[in-house]
């Protein structure tokens, strides 16, 4: 190891950044007499970046080389950027020894792809071969499936890898042709369905025997970017919807475009990524996961794309008010989570509590309900305050975007100075 | 108004739950020996902490609420709040007296707001696993220092032993003055003389560095610099997220 390898390091996590998966959560492992680490089925972040996002993995590519030219990528092949490549034994020691000091949870090993998808591949594979099996690296590891990789790759990466992942970036396969003519569907879904193969044979196999061989126990994820191209959000939600129903698919990860390529005019020229939309989807994507709303709910033909003003759930509440007021100690799970300002938490909380008695609002503020929001959605035992019914929902929702007033204290006296 | 004074230990506390029901009286308050009693003290009551009475009150909670919410009764106690030693008392009381378990009544306000403590010593234990920082010494003991809100270290040891089982560590609560030292067999805890602490410190001092300890830190702290992406800079969500009392013991954040 030596003052080298920092340069590297360097370009390298430039290069590896604009991933946006860093979940270390998924696979429990503790650890055995003469290995190193373990893994915590409940993700740790270590840090955060600057930009807020969570840093639980050494985020990092083996070489940011790369024969393709998607119109989308820093690493394009026509960028003129500094290159590098790390070896094996030096990515191997930068894992370890940031493990051991607690930086990070393990490894998210991704790489341009060099000569072809396969060589590529099993130069990755090699590495995470050697943390295990060398090294007996307990920690976390994710690895991207090279697009185009073949099945007994994928497979031996499965053996070693917690989570594997093959980005699909743009939501629909002509504009996927357009931006990265080297890529198709095809190329990106058979290495996912390898993977989700892989995964639900090893699980019938550890039904049979116990100590059967795990295969990626973390499942896989997936990558889409949002507003490089002219998709709507229904188009993006649906394919996500599509992908959740599929059994191992864990996560979808939409990454708002930031034009790296300003020079590329197939890309549109944003001053700003679009960040608002982008949380959208995650709510969204939330609502479909944990909130058993179905994507037509949230986005379909009529509204194609999500409110930026209000959150995907109240804005389904706005466009749906038949079915509110809700009662909060009568009404069953399902429709408490439709509450907005009700959580998976408080709706949890409000369940079990009722059974000892009935739930007031001054309760409801307590454990955790954000009656801003939830005031118009609800009754509870006490006299009805004026819900969404009595207020029709365009006054509701603009009494709920409305930004408070900045206060004036008409008291003070303003000293007005010339220029 | 009724005094309670015990030594302000748990089962003191446990202890002072059997006194009041054999009494038939219970306190207003809760006081530790030799702290100054409180206006309108009628009556006080001293508690002579017994091992017998206490673990008699432990066994009789058993059988009122689950092992979990148990638990949860000492890790609060942890919290080292003023007026937990009360709410925990209340909290027992209620539990003693209810015809089923109370622990899911989030209606009840003690329940609820012991539910919050719990919550916030287990994040506060989350964030000392998250944040605390290894350095390599010279004689190869990783050392980590912290200085958590509340006194969670205890709670930590369980996931430390696990996951560096392989080296040998050492975690200092700087505000507590004590820590926990791991030799590869079981952690002790341990205390500095005078002397020795005077070497502690965010950052140690680079003679009693292992030679590539540097160079690592280095390396973080360029990874840290590279990997945040230039155009969502956000101040607001980082400190959100990593607060900034724990900058100080974070090699990524040294200058």
């Amino acid at each position: 190891m030596n003052a080298n390898v920092l340069e590297k390091l360097k370009v390298l996590a430039e290069s590896a950044k604009y991933d946006v998966s860093c979940a270390s959560s998924g696979t429990s492992r503790s650890s055995k007499k003469g290995e190193i680490g373990s893994a915590a089925g409940w993700g740790i972040c270590h840090s955060f970046a600057e930009d807020g996002r969570c840093i639980a993995l050494l985020k990092i590519m083996l070489t940011n080389n790369c024969m393709y030219d998607c119109a989308y990528c820093i690493n394009r092949r026509s960028n003129d950027i500094p290159r590098a490549t790390l070896s094996v034994s030096e990515l191997v020691d930068l894992t370890i020894e940031f493990y051991k000091r607690n930086y990070i949870e393990g490894l998210f090993l991704s790489s341009g792809v060099v000569r072809s998808p396969d060589y590529t591949m099993e130069r990755l594979v090699r590495v995470i071969k050697d943390l295990r099996l060398v090294h007996r690296f307990n920690g976390y590891i994710h690895m991207k499936s090279i697009p185009g990789s073949s099945q007994e790759l994928v497979n031996e990466a499965g053996m070693y890898a917690d989570r594997l992942s093959v980005n699909i970036e743009i939501p629909n396969e002509t504009s996927l042709k357009i931006l990265a003519p080297d890529k198709d569907f095809q190329s990106v879904f058979s290495p996912m369905r390898y993977i989700q193969q892989g995964v639900l044979q090893s699980k019938e196999e550890r039904r049979k025997f116990r100590h059967a061989p795990r295969f990626a126990p973390a499942g896989q994820s997936t990558q889409m970017i949002v507003g490089a191209t002219a998709d709507t959000d229904k188009d993006i939600l649906r394919l996500s919807s599509a992908l959740y129903q599929r059994p191992t698919m864990k996560r979808v990860y939409y990454s708002g475009f930031i034009p790296v390529n300003s020079y590329d005019n197939r890309l549109p020229a944003l001053k700003q990524p679009p960040l608002v939309r982008e949380n959208r989807l995650y709510q969204a994507d939330w609502l479909l996961r944990f909130y058993e709303f179905k994507v037509d709910e949230i986005v379909n033909d009529a509204y194609p794309d999500l409110d930026l003003e209000v959150d995907p759930k109240l804005s389904w509440a706005l466009r749906n008010p038949q079915h509110f007021p809700v009662d909060i100690n009568r009404a069953d799970y399902e429709m408490l989570l439709r509450v907005p300002g009700i959580g998976v938490k408080s709706a949890k909380l409000i369940v079990t509590s009722r059974r000892y008695g009935r739930l007031g609002s001054l309760q409801l503020k307590k454990i955790g309900v954000v009656m801003k929001k939830a005031q118009y959605f609800i009754t509870c035992h006490e006299l009805g305050i004026r819900t969404i019914q009595e207020l029709t929902p365009q006054n509701v929702r603009d009494l709920l975007i409305r930004k408070p007033a900045r206060k004036t204290d008409h008291r003070q006296l303003i000293l007005q100075f010339e220029d | 108004m009724l005094v309670f004074i015990y030594d302000k230990t748990f089962e003191g506390l446990l202890t002072a739950v059997f006194d009041a029901y054999n009494r038939h009286t219970f306190p207003d308050t809760l006081i530790e020996e030799g702290e100054i009693l409180p206006l309108f003290c009628e009556e006080t009551h001293t508690v002579i902490t017994d091992e017998a009475k206490s673990s008699r009150v432990w066994h009789g909670l058993e059988q009122k609420i689950s092992a979990s919410a148990l638990s949860s009764l000492t890790v609060c106690w942890l919290s080292e709040l003023p007026g937990i030693d009360l709410l925990l008392f209340n909290y027992i009381r209620k539990a003693i007296d209810a015809p089923k378990s109370i622990e899911l009544n989030f209606g009840d306000p003690d329940v609820l707001q012991l539910a919050k403590i719990w919550k916030q010593i287990n994040n506060e234990r989350l964030r000392v696993i998250q944040f605390l920082r290894f350095q390599k010494t010279t004689d190869e003991i990783y050392f980590a220092p912290v200085e958590p809100i509340y006194n969670v270290l205890p709670l930590t040891l369980e996931h430390l032993k696990d996951r560096y089982a392989g080296q040998k560590w050492l975690i200092y609560d700087m505000k507590r003055e004590y820590g926990y030292y791991y030799d590869m067999e079981e952690a002790r805890e341990v205390r500095f003389e005078e002397k020795e602490r005077s070497l502690l410190s965010a950052i140690l001092d680079e003679k009693l560095l292992d030679k590539d300890e540097l160079l690592f830190q280095q390396l973080w702290k360029t990874y840290f610099k590279s990997i945040a992406i230039k155009e969502r800079i956000n101040p607001r969500l980082h400190k959100q997220h990593l607060p900034v009392r724990f900058w100080k013991y974070l090699t990524e954040k040294q200058p």
